[in-house]
Formats: structure tokens, C-alpha cells, sequence
């Protein structure tokens, strides 16, 4: 995989261009209604970005577009050199519920669903699948289905499911979102350890401030919506694993949360709610 | 006692359920044969067969081998029309139900025929395929599709957007995903079809074989009109509601052990 980065990487084009995401002044409506617009974004090969916003103001619809699941009505979106036009095996999606995992495939079966789709051989989809089933701790559960396995467990198996891919990019909606505090806490941890084994570059839509900063590289902030944009971005210059009890740590999160409780405030009056009362 | 004080604690009540469910069906079963010989004895036998009556005609029958062959000859019809309306019925189903283009091009015509009952198309069928086997299979092939096509785009419609994104995100082309996905994900809804096809056939089968067939079991309650013989009657009555109790039980005996991991639940 850190191969196909290398010759990526070598081309004459800018390198970002070539490898990692770019939005250019992206818009998204559906109907009438304009979600986000002007949304203008540059990711890194390799990077991990939390996307962060107050809910509701187009964080999932960004990443839909960055898999070719919605059409942009305005601007451009670019995922290793080539324009996003349609789903594809190079952007792989974790999702927030786990009824994306296959009910009838067992654990096995769904994690080496893409491999078997582009048709690898048989060996090498069973060496993906235990690379992949290892690296997510879940090799004792291969045989069960979904239905067998609990919240945390079902999104680790997404996980794998996408890297035994190996996608230039993973983008992941809240995949932590519905999963009790305990285990989001374990879950966070072994990500960023996956991440740090693993390296690909990453989007992660998230509305939990210390989420993003336990996981990212850059911490993206949205405004509220409708017509939402990229409002702010932060730089998360702490060493992993990151401690939430750090100094760095508690900075970082009491800016971000001055910078969105703003946009909470204007999203909250949007929807007729006075953000001033509800606190007192 | 000492072999049940062996077993878990569980299984104690799951063994006296199973029993009180038999004793129940016994019970049942006895007050509907008493209620059954009351009305015969009340009426007399020209008008109701008594049960001892029926077994016993239904023991003649056997012998002679007609009974066995009414059955055997309604029970081919009816397998092969109606597997015929599944095999059809699932694959428009699901091209219906994920081809918009499809949809609005079928749809007037399933909403016009399944209102169509079989019987308005009996004399029509022996017209067109003959007095034989072909007239039944395609009238049990009628019945049966519409309600496997309908049940199916129901099951198509109802799997969630995200199984179908995932598929498309890890690389299914549009024909791996209509195989991989949509097909086993609407799996218990074909089966729901199925079996209330399998209901339509038997509702099918005795008009189909009232009008044109020498043997079958609508054959011969038919023919037993003409004999004066109501204990006939009565035997080929019980005999449709004996073999379509079996075939739903096969059904869904066959499909809890082989899909059961598609989530049918029978
Ligand atoms: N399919 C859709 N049709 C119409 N409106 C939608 C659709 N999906 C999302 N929206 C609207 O777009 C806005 C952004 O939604 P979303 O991207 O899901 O927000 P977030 O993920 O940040 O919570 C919301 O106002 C939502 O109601
Ligand atoms: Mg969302």
C-alpha cells in the first residue's frame, strides 16, 4: 500500500493533487434546500482529519459526496488525482450504524467481501482476511455473524472490512456515534493504533470535540448550516497516544469548544431553540 | 426423576411446553371430530360424511389407488407452477425493484392482473394450452407469480441504503450487487411470497381440475358429485387440507434449515 503512495507521491503534479483529497469550492443541495456550499478542503496523503461541527449542518453530507454517493451541485471533488464520480473501492466508508455489515455473511465473509469482489484469488483473500481480522482483534469471532456481536465489535468488522481493501482513503461517519462511552473510549484507542500501524489518510466526521482530538492530525470546524462552510482548522500537534489529562490536550479543546459553541448557538436559534434559556 | 434432575434446569419447562402443546392439538383435534359426527349424525349421511364414514371411503380410495393418484397428480401441478412462479417472480421481482425504469413499465400490468382471479382464466387456459398437464401448471404459474413479484419488490425496497452503499463503496459492480446484496437481503421476503403463493396454488388447483382434468383431487371431488358420493367428496377435502398443511410445513422446515442465516424467521 505505502508503494502505491511512493510513485503517487513521485509525479509531476502537486503532490496533494496527485494523492490526497481535494474540494474545490464545493456546494451540496438537495432540492431547494443548499446544505453546504464554498466548501474549499485540502487533505494530505496520510493525514487524518476530523471533521467537526455542530449536528446538522452538512458534515455527513460532505463525506456522501467524498464517496460519490451524492452529486455536488457546485464545484469540484478530487480523491487521488481522478475526479470523484461514483463509488470506488479506493475510498472506503465506515458507517455510523452497523446495518451496513452484511446480516447472512459471517464475520469472515464480510470483511473479505471486497477482495472478493475485484475477484483476488482465494489464498490471498484468506491472508487479507486474517492481516485485517488480526489488526482489529477479532480472529476468535470470525465465524459469527453480525447479529452475534456486539456494538463495538460490528464496527470494528466494518473497519476491517474497508482496509482489507486497502483504500487510498477511508472516510468514516461517526463510527463511534452510537457505541456506549466505555466502549467508544476502547474503540478511539484502537483506532489511533490501527492508524498509526496503518497510515491512510483519513476523514473522520465526528461532532465529539475530544474525539477529534484524540484521533487527528487537523481538526476541520464547520458552520452551521444551511450553505455550511469549512469556518476554522487546527493543527493537533500532540503525540500519540494522546492523553485527554495533557496540557496541550485541555488547551486545544477549550478552543475548539469557544469556536464551536458559537456555531451550536447559531444552529440551535436556526431551529427555533434559544440557546441563552436551554442553558440556564 | 433422576435423569431429568441431569439435564439443565432449562430444559424442564421446553419438555413440559412441547407436551401441554401436544395435549393441546389432541384436545383440538378430538372436539372438532365429536362436533364433526354430531353434524353427521344430525344431517344423515346424504348430506354429511361422519368421520368414520370419510376414513373409510378414504381407506377404499387408497386401495383402489385412486386417492394416492388425485394426490400425486395435484401435488406435480402444483410444485411445478409454483416453483416456476417463484423462479420468475423473485428475478422481476428484484429487477422491478431496483430498476425504476422497470418498475413503471411492469407495474400497471401486475396491478391490473393480480386482481385477476385464476378461475376467470380456466377456459381460457384449456383453450390456449390444451385439456393436459400445461393449462394447470400455467394457471398455478399465474397465481403464484404475481404475489413472489410483489413480495420481493417489497424486500428490495426494504434494504437499508447503507448495505447497498457499502457493496458499492468496496467495489460491486451493479450485477455483483443485485447477486451479493439484494438477492440474499430480500431473501425472507421471496420466502413470505412463496408460501403465500403456495396458499394461492391450492385455492388454483381445484378450480383448474374442476373444469378440465381426469385425475387430481379437484378431479375427483368433482367426479364424486356425479357418483352421488358425498364420503368421496369429503376425502378429497381433507386430502387438500393434509397435503397443504405438508407443503407449507416443507416450506418452512426447508427454509429454516437452509436460509436461516438470511434471517427468515418461520
Ligand atoms: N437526503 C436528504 N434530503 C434532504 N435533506 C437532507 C438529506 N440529507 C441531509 N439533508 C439535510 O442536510 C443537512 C445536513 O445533514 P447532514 O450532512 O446529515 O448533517 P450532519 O452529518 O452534520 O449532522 C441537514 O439539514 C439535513 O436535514
Ligand atoms: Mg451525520
Amino acid at each position: 500500500m505505502t508503494s502505491n503512495f511512493d510513485v503517487a507521491m513521485s509525479g509531476d503534479s502537486p503532490p496533494v493533487r496527485d494523492s490526497g483529497i481535494v474540494l474545490e469550492d464545493v456546494g451540496i443541495g438537495f432540492g431547494a434546500f443548499q446544505a453546504v456550499s464554498g466548501i474549499d478542503l485540502e487533505i494530505a496523503e496520510g493525514e487524518f482529519i476530523c471533521l467537526l461541527g455542530p449536528s446538522g449542518c452538512g458534515k455527513s453530507t460532505v463525506l456522501m459526496a467524498l464517496a460519490g454517493f451524492v452529486a455536488p451541485n457546485h464545484g469540484r471533488i478530487w480523491l487521488g488525482g481522478r475526479e470523484v464520480a461514483s463509488p470506488s473501492p479506493d475510498c472506503g466508508v465506515v458507517f455510523q450504524n452497523s446495518d451496513a455489515l452484511f446480516d447472512w455473511l459471517t464475520v469472515r465473509q464480510n470483511v473479505a467481501f471486497g477482495p472478493r469482489m475485484r475477484s483476488v484469488a482465494q489464498a490471498r483473500q484468506r491472508e487479507i482476511v486474517d492481516e485485517y481480522l488480526g489488526l482489529v482483534g477479532l480472529r476468535h469471532a470470525a465465524g459469527r455473524y453480525p447479529s452475534q456481536l456486539s456494538g463495538g465489535m460490528r464496527q470494528r468488522v466494518q473497519i476491517a472490512r474497508v482496509l482489507a481493501n486497502e483504500p487510498r482513503v477511508v472516510l468514516m461517519d461517526e463510527p463511534f456515534g452510537a457505541l456506549d462511552a466505555q466502549t467508544r473510549e476502547v474503540m478511539q484507542q484502537e483506532l489511533d493504533r490501527i492508524w498509526r500501524a496503518h497510515r491512510s489518510t483519513v476523514l473522520f466526521v465526528t461532532h465529539d470535540i475530544d474525539e477529534a482530538i484524540l484521533l487527528a492530525d487537523r481538526v476541520v470546524v464547520m458552520t452551521a448550516g444551511p450553505s455550511a462552510r469549512v469556518k476554522s482548522s487546527y493543527e493537533v500537534d500532540l503525540p500519540r497516544p494522546r492523553q485527554e489529562s495533557s496540557a496541550g490536550f485541555a488547551e486545544l479543546r477549550s478552543r475548539l469548544r469557544a469556536d464551536i459553541s458559537e456555531e451550536v448557538r447559531i444552529s440551535l436559534r436556526a431551529q427555533g431553540i434559544d440557546p441563552e434559556r436551554a442553558a440556564a | 426423576m433422576t435423569a431429568v434432575a441431569e439435564r439443565p434446569v432449562s430444559a424442564v419447562p421446553a419438555r413440559r411446553w412441547r407436551f401441554r402443546g401436544v395435549a393441546w392439538t389432541v384436545v383440538t383435534l378430538a372436539a372438532g371430530l365429536a362436533v364433526w359426527t354430531a353434524v353427521a349424525w344430525w344431517y344423515g349421511s346424504a348430506l354429511v360424511a361422519s368421520p368414520a364414514e370419510t376414513l373409510r371411503a378414504g381407506i377404499d380410495l387408497a386401495k383402489d389407488g385412486s386417492l394416492g393418484e388425485s394426490v400425486l397428480a395435484s401435488t406435480r401441478r402444483i410444485l411445478l407452477g409454483w416453483a416456476l412462479g417463484v423462479v420468475v417472480g423473485g428475478p422481476i421481482g428484484i429487477l422491478m425493484g431496483r430498476v425504476p425504469a422497470i418498475r413503471r413499465l411492469l407495474d400497471p400490468y401486475i396491478e391490473f392482473f393480480r386482481f385477476i382471479p385464476p378461475i376467470a382464466f380456466v377456459t381460457l387456459a384449456i383453450v390456449w394450452f390444451g385439456i393436459g398437464e400445461m393449462s394447470k401448471i400455467v394457471l398455478i404459474f399465474y397465481t403464484s407469480v404475481f404475489i413472489v413479484t410483489i413480495n420481493t419488490i417489497a424486500g428490495v425496497l426494504a434494504i437499508e441504503e447503507s448495505k447497498l452503499r457499502a457493496a458499492a463503496s468496496l467495489g460491486a459492480n451493479r450485477w455483483q450487487l443485485l447477486h451479493a446484496v439484494v438477492l440474499p437481503a430480500a431473501i425472507p421476503y421471496i420466502v413470505t411470497g412463496a408460501r403465500l403463493a403456495m396458499g394461492n396454488s391450492f385455492l388454483t388447483i381445484v378450480s383448474a381440475e374442476i373444469v378440465a382434468a381426469d385425475t387430481g383431487i379437484g378431479a375427483m371431488i368433482w367426479q364424486s358429485r356425479n357418483y352421488g358420493r358425498i364420503d368421496w367428496i369429503f376425502v378429497g377435502i381433507i386430502a387438500l387440507g393434509l397435503l397443504g398443511f405438508v407443503c407449507d410445513r416443507l416450506i418452512r422446515i426447508g427454509a429454516g434449515r437452509l436460509l436461516r442465516r438470511y434471517g427468515v424467521k418461520v
